[in-house]
């Protein structure tokens, strides 16, 4: 496909600025400014600035110009296919945002009395309901504000759970190394030991690696299943009793449960704690890196551990309960992020008991782009060759690279003049030269025929002529990056204040 | 059943792909799941059925229509504080976060394909460090609360060894909780410091004593949580330096149109929260924290979250943006990440910048006044008509928000009367302490006119006695 994105050499908001200050947009009327201004000339000075923050002042319609070009200049899932393995980004519905931009939800205040408020609260109730009912948990909350904060408020509730029992000699957390970074990171900011368990060559966790590693001091496992290679843990049920046996808990990374909505449920499969992401599975969208929302979900014998406050009802009126008796506290003020909350909420709605069409449509563009593109040469599966994948799938350029000197990061940059984003990169860091590829129910055989005819087109090229792809990307709004450079202690502009300085500097 | 979302929902669709796979069908990918967890039954999710979208919207505003708060025609009624407020969001805001580039997009991880966004949050990182007064500014929190739980967090990492954490006893209750909560696995201790009785500020002698070089950092918000602006700010920052610990500054983005940033002031760490900057309430969330560190090479090597940074093409022809200081992170540090933040708050930051960019430096530095107006304006208020109600600092310099005490009268059912007039004021104190009975928070923004405050304080005068005006 041909493709040329905007080239806009767009200034920074502060080379706009010009000797002419313009009317800016007003909030502050004159009244209230001036008695301010009297009310300022009273406090001590140290304090109080003396001139404005180094901020332009520009017209309106100049700042809408500046901010219009910079979106020309990106890529969302309304642009094009953007098969980023874990990160799930189907299509966001244009009815979910259109709702929940509703100024009653907007303007609504975290102190409001609940009474006032109580549509809102129906709502985030039952998508509650609805999320169990998915996971084959008994009570879920919307507290955590993204995924890995639902991480965090899961091993906290793994630890205070096993002190209450006396169990403080467990002091580990046991991890796949396939995992997503934030299983270990979120374990170890619980204060926990970090234990890793290889797969094995099926891309099962290693059995006997985990026997090996379980011990008396094991707190729980943390595990994504299907796993992130997309395959679905097959002995699940063994290590299920093989932790609970040794006094664990079973913590399930369900930030992306796409390949297995209404099919399976980490409930049946005895995890007693679940995350869910609902800016992924539940089509709330990226924001370009946020915000999204997170769900914990847990057994019953865990629900007095929750974060707090839960949305609770009683007879016919909803409102926040506090009394949550052994509560970890709180992972975030309020009670989470309610607006992404609501588009999922939308989305389930739409959707209904027949949700299951997610994930079979997923796994099957999934297996449909597997068969095809392990035909081509360079590239390989690695874990679990013969078997079918789920939510995604990861390729392996290892032999490309071996072969041509092309890297995966090469093949990516080939896919972007293509007009497609890359997929996930170099990750898991157990697949070497690694793509992780998932396109969610959202794309169309045809764009998937597409990419997998970008990818044969970039393989030919690797064995043809590999130079040309090292000057990959042309068609973006830039070349490619200087990673050095953005890195290097004596180059990095992290801000403004450094390009200043440095072109002050000469 | 086939789906207008779901394009290869059809069933001559699945067959061709199916055939080219060479699979009969599709449960043949769900094989390798062991028998019994497979469902059998279909899950009570929705209302019974799949709805179509005008079904949706009907069903949606119904249930939304249960709220008795009406949006932004009741705003103006509303007075409630705690952290947050109502505030204005402009339309220029809603029109660029609405655009589908922006918010349809993910982490910019190719950032070739990505460089309007990068540049928006550079440019958001860059407005902040200006507001705040420091260098560097990540690309965002969840919100205030976790950034400045991850800023406690950095400076224990910072100061490797020390075990006291000392908080102001005015930063607010639940951000508190945050942190006691986020550092639960870290053995350290929180300590409180208390406020003064007349003017609600940081007790700086009662510092001074508690101050030891064991203490990591001191954490203290301006406006804190009564609304009170901290005038010895650097004073604080000074005496926590003395004893080599690092000042955390926890300061409202609005009030810094008028005041110095924290970071001119010295605080080695800056937070605040970007709900004001045009991002709304949201019912709590969400919203996006900010999080600023001076440059210095031990601070920035432990932030924590996403950074933008400018570089050269690799032939060095143009200028481009691209996230940077990745090693930090948990998806390539792991265990021994700075923090396990992934998804952050990208859209509300932009959000932010744009706010900041239209009021530019004038329209900041006039709201701030006209903040700060409205204070005085409702403080004077309340004095001349008599009322039975007065800012429990007698002393204290008010900004956005007042702490009221209704010389004991219980605040609850004050609230609860005002309720009954359609005014929203709170949260009472007595929701966070059992002390304080008689006090409530109370809001003031540029969405209350003149009218709207003399209205207020009618009010107040029927239910509490006092010249109703
Ligand atoms: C498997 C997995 N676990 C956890 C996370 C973390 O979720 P979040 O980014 O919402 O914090 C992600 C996504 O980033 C993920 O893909």
């Amino acid at each position: 496909m041909k493709y040329r994105q905007a080239r806009w050499d767009e200034p920074l908001i502060f080379e706009l600025a010009s000797n002419q200050d313009r009317e800016t947009f007003q909030l502050g009327d004159d009244y209230f400014a001036r008695l301010g201004k009297e009310t300022l000339t009273e406090v001590a000075q140290d304090i109080v600035r003396k001139e404005g923050p180094n901020i332009p002042n520009l017209s309106e319609p100049e700042v809408v110009r500046h901010y219009t070009r910079l979106t020309q200049m990106s890529y969302g899932i309304d642009v094009g296919v953007v098969p980023l393995g874990s990160c799930t980004m189907k299509y966001n519905p244009k009815i979910c945002e259109d709702l929940a931009n509703d100024d009653r939800i907007t303007y609504a205040h975290p102190y409001m009395n609940e009474e006032h408020l109580q549509g809102l609260l129906e709502m985030l109730y039952t998508l509650q309901e609805w999320l169990a009912e998915l996971t084959g948990m008994d009570v879920c909350s919307l507290h955590p504000p993204a995924g890995a904060a639902g991480e965090l408020a899961g091993v906290l509730i793994i630890r205070e759970y096993l002190q209450d029992k006396g169990y403080t000699h467990k002091d580990e957390i046991l991890v796949p190394e396939s995992a997503h970074g934030t299983n270990p990171a979120s374990a170890a900011m619980a204060g926990f030991k970090v234990v890793h368990i290889p797969a094995d060559e099926r891309g099962n966790t290693d059995l006997n690696a985990l026997k090996a590693a379980v011990s008396d001091r094991t707190a729980g496992i943390m595990l994504t299943n299907p796993s992130t290679l997309g395959l679905f843990e097959e002995k699940i049920t063994e290590v299920s009793d093989l932790i609970h046996s040794k006094g664990g808990l079973l913590y399930y990374d369900g930030a992306n449960l796409n390949g297995i909505l209404g099919i399976a449920r980490p409930g049946d499969m005895g995890f007693d704690i679940v995350h869910l992401n609902l800016h992924k599975t539940f089509a709330a969208p990226h924001g370009g890196g946020g915000p999204g929302a997170g769900a914990i979900c847990v057994k019953k014998e865990l629900a007095d551990y929750l974060p707090k406050p839960l949305v609770r009802r009683e007879g016919s009126m909803y409102y926040l309960d506090y009394n949550v008796r052994k509560s970890i506290g709180r992972i975030t003020w309020f009670y989470g992020n309610i607006v992404p909350a609501i588009k999922s909420f939308i989305y389930l709605m739409m959707l209904g008991p027949e949700i299951r069409e997610v994930a079979e449509v997923a796994v099957l563009n999934t297996n449909y782009f597997m068969k095809k593109i392990k035909e081509l040469p360079g590239i390989d599966l690695i874990y679990g060759r013969e078997r079918w994948r789920k939510h995604e799938v990861v390729i392996s350029f290892e032999n490309l690279h071996r072969e041509t000197g092309v890297s995966a990061e090469d093949v990516a940059k080939a896919l972007l003049d293509r007009g497609i984003h890359a997929p996930t990169i170099y990750f898991p860091l157990t697949v070497p030269e690694a793509h992780m590829v998932e396109f969610t129910e959202s794309e169309s055989k045809r764009t998937i025929d597409e990419v997998i005819n970008a990818y044969k087109d970039i393989v030919r090229q690797a064995y043809e002529d590999p130079g040309k792809l090292k000057g990959a990307p042309r068609n973006t709004s830039v070349g490619r990056l200087d990673v050095l450079r953005a890195n290097h202690p004596r180059t990095l502009a992290p801000t403004y204040k450094y390009v200043r300085k440095r072109n002050i500097n000469g | 059943m086939p789906h207008y979302w779901i394009p290869n929902s059809v069933k001559e669709v699945k067959q061709e792909m199916l055939k080219e796979i060479g699979v009969d069908d599709i449960e043949e990918f769900f094989k390798d799941i062991p028998e019994q967890l497979r469902l059998k039954k279909e899950l009570r999710v929705g209302f019974g059925k799949p709805l179509l979208e005008h079904e949706v919207r009907r069903k949606f505003l119904e249930m939304l229509s249960k709220n008795k708060f009406t949006g932004f025609t009741d705003a103006h009624r509303v007075f409630l504080g705690g952290g947050v407020c109502v505030h204005y969001i402009p339309s220029v805001v809603k029109a660029i976060v609405s655009r589908a580039e922006f918010y349809t997009a993910y982490t910019p991880y190719q950032p070739e394909i990505n460089q309007g966004i990068l540049q928006a949050f550079f440019e958001y990182q860059s407005l902040m460090a200006e507001l705040y007064g420091v260098d560097i500014v990540n690309a965002s929190m969840y919100n205030v609360s976790t950034a400045a739980a991850e800023a406690v967090r950095m400076a224990l990492r910072v100061k490797r060894g020390r075990k006291r954490i000392l908080v102001a006893s005015s930063a607010h209750p639940e951000i508190k909780e945050v942190i006691r909560t986020w550092v639960k696995g870290l053995n350290v201790r929180l300590e409180e410091i208390p406020y003064g009785r007349e003017d609600g500020e940081l007790d700086v002698s009662a510092l001074r004593t508690k101050l030891s070089d064991d203490v990591a950092a001191v954490y203290v918000e301006s406006p804190n949580f009564f609304g009170v602006i901290e005038r010895k700010l650097r004073d604080i920052i000074e005496v926590t330096h003395d004893v080599g610990a690092l000042a955390i500054v926890n300061a409202n983005p609005l009030s810094l149109g008028v005041f110095k940033g924290p970071g001119e002031l010295g605080a080695d760490i800056v937070v605040g929260d970007a709900q004001p900057l045009g991002v709304g309430l949201n019912y709590g969330g969400p919203s996006a924290g900010i999080l600023g560190i001076q440059d210095r090479r031990e601070l920035l090597r432990q932030l924590p979250g996403r950074l933008v940074g400018m570089t050269k093409t690799v032939d060095g022809s143009e200028n481009g943006f691209m996230l940077i200081l990745q090693t930090r992170e948990q998806h390539i540090r792991r265990e021994r990440a700075t923090s396990n933040i992934t998804t952050n708050s990208g859209l509300e930051a932009i959000a932010a910048a744009v706010y900041v960019s239209l009021l530019g430096a004038k329209g900041l530095r006039r709201l701030g006044e006209a903040l700060l107006g409205r204070t005085t304006y409702f403080l004077e208020t309340l004095r001349k008509r008599d009322v039975e109600a007065v800012p429990l600092f007698e002393k204290g310099l008010y900004f956005r928000e007042v702490t009221i005490s209704f010389k004991g009268r219980d605040a609850r059912d004050v609230i609860s009367q005002l309720e009954k007039h359609g005014i929203h004021v709170g949260p009472p104190l007595s929701k966070f302490y059992d002390v304080m009975h008689d006090c409530s928070l109370l809001c003031l923004t540029e969405l209350h006119s003149k009218d709207d405050i003399d209205e207020l304080v009618s009010k107040l005068a029927l239910v509490l006695g006092g010249e109703a005006g």
